[in-house]
């Protein structure tokens, strides 16, 4: 059994007093592609941002291709890693966000190279072929020196996958990438998605495109209430919900 | 009223006040460039998770801010040699300055920082950067180029403090004015000259300061 990209095991994320992740497990083996879904607050968007510890947490493990995430148990307590370490760790991983958040100082490829150069230690000239090949396959190499403020929302989310994309990660996270889109420009957003799954990339996505989730994932995660409260193949969940919830929360999502 | 006006004894000292003026600029240009690390510092001082760190940086802040400039200036002049800190005439001056500005570009500085989307943080965090690289690479240029004419204007009022040298004999324009004043006793024409001046000057820096802001604006 080789080491899963992915596997949480028990997590417990608390802000303040409220517990908004109950104890979560999930493994995710290399080319998976998880969709979590259920209504907002159940926890779904905080459980993607512990694993890449935008969000910290106070119990159990997020390990990604075997590592713990953010902390270390030293003479029987739990330590939080150095900053250092931790910025090496989220580079594991790569995140697509709901707001897109380009750098809006920058061009398009200066955004897909930055870690490239910083992170990655590539050369200027081979950064810059690396994001041109990335901008390329998501249909924005015309627009490479574009800024942010002028590109349209759909084409600031294919820049900003592209910037994670090109890290090479283990792992893609994707947090409502259509959400903020105009209805017209999710489309391109989804194809390319679909071409990454294709490709063999591992996803944990948030989603509220149920047919997208549907189509283009393995394995679908219900959540409500901060925890997990049905899983399994996207024909099961949506065509054969087990529980009420699930069955109210697809019909109201007009599934 | 009857006045014949006499410039010649102004121009004959013009470059006195022209040297003044250049000095002025200097004394701003070098108080700003000190006044931002300081405000740097202190703004993200006021917004640390660090109690202490805040108190210290509004501490520092509210007590500037409400501190005629002319007081700090003598007392940094006057008062701090008594308790060992000697500082040449100009020094002093731009420590002032720098001190004063800082405390009025910590503000700036902080509304630009809180007015960011978090998102830009966050994005830098996940593409592996430190906070410290994410802070010099993303943040700070963002919020930089977010405040600029907030910066811009606190340069020219920073550069029209800087007649208030003259309290502690700077040589800088408002000093050689009133020399020249009291030398020739040609009030208005001297004063009128200085006035011009700084108007002059400060329609230059403006217009500057916008060719600036056009360059560095993030296009949209």
């Amino acid at each position: 059994m080789t080491v899963p990209v992915l596997e949480i095991r028990n997590l417990h994320k608390r802000f303040g007093s409220v517990e908004v992740l109950k104890g979560i497990d999930l493994t995710m083996q290399k080319s998976d592609v998880v969709s979590l879904i259920g209504a907002s607050g159940s926890g779904k968007t905080t459980l993607l941002r512990c694993v890449n510890l935008l969000e910290d947490y106070e119990e159990g493990v997020v390990a990604v291709a075997g590592e713990q995430i953010g902390y270390v148990e030293r003479n029987g307590k739990r330590v939080r890693l150095r900053e250092r370490e931790i910025a090496r760790q989220r580079a594991m991983t790569g995140m697509a966000f709901q707001q897109f958040n380009l750098f809006p100082h920058m061009s398009a490829i200066r955004n897909v190279m930055l870690g490239l150069v910083k992170t990655r230690k590539m050369s200027k000239d081979e950064a810059y072929a690396t994001a041109e090949s990335w901008l390329e396959r998501v249909g924005m190499a015309d627009r490479k020196d574009h800024y942010p403020g002028q590109l349209s929302g759909g084409q600031q989310q294919r820049v900003a996958i592209a910037r994670a994309i090109a890290m090479n990660p283990q792992l893609m996270l994707f947090d409502e990438v259509t959400s903020a889109l105009d209805p017209e420009l999710v489309g391109e957003v989804l194809s390319v998605i679909k071409g990454l799954a294709a490709d063999g990339m591992t996803m944990l996505l948030v989603t509220h495109e149920m047919q997208f989730a549907h189509d283009v994932s393995n394995k679908v995660v219900f959540m409500q209430d901060g925890r997990i409260a049905e899983e399994g193949s996207p024909d099961q969940l949506f065509y054969h919900p087990k529980s009420e919830r699930l069955a109210a929360f697809l019909k109201n999502s007009k599934f | 009223m009857d006045y014949d006006f006499n410039f010649a004894a102004v121009w004959r000292d013009f470059d006195l006040l022209l040297s003044g003026l250049g000095l002025g600029l200097v004394l701003a240009v070098v108080s700003i460039a000190i006044g931002c690390l300081i405000g740097l510092l202190a703004a993200f001082g006021m917004l640390s998770r660090h109690a202490p760190v805040r108190w210290v940086s509004t501490a520092y802040v509210s007590a500037i801010r409400n501190t005629p400039i002319l007081v700090l200036i003598l007392f940094t002049y006057f008062a701090l040699p008594q308790l060992g800190v000697r500082l040449g005439k100009i020094e002093s001056f731009i420590v002032t300055l720098a001190i004063y500005s800082g405390a009025y570009l910590t503000e700036v500085f902080r509304s630009g920082l809180v007015s960011l989307p978090p998102g830009l943080r966050e994005a830098g965090l996940t593409i592996g950067l430190t906070e410290f690289r994410t802070k010099i690479l993303i943040t700070i240029p963002v919020m930089f180029r977010n405040v600029l004419p907030a910066l811009g204007n606190n340069f020219i009022s920073l550069f029209k403090d800087t007649s208030l040298a003259a309290a502690i004999a700077v040589p800088e324009l408002t000093f050689y004015a009133r020399k020249i004043n009291v030398e020739t006793f040609r009030v208005i024409e001297t004063w009128l000259v200085a006035s011009l001046m700084y108007v002059l000057a400060c329609s230059i820096i403006a217009a500057l300061l916008r060719q600036v802001e056009a360059r560095l604006a993030i296009p949209r």
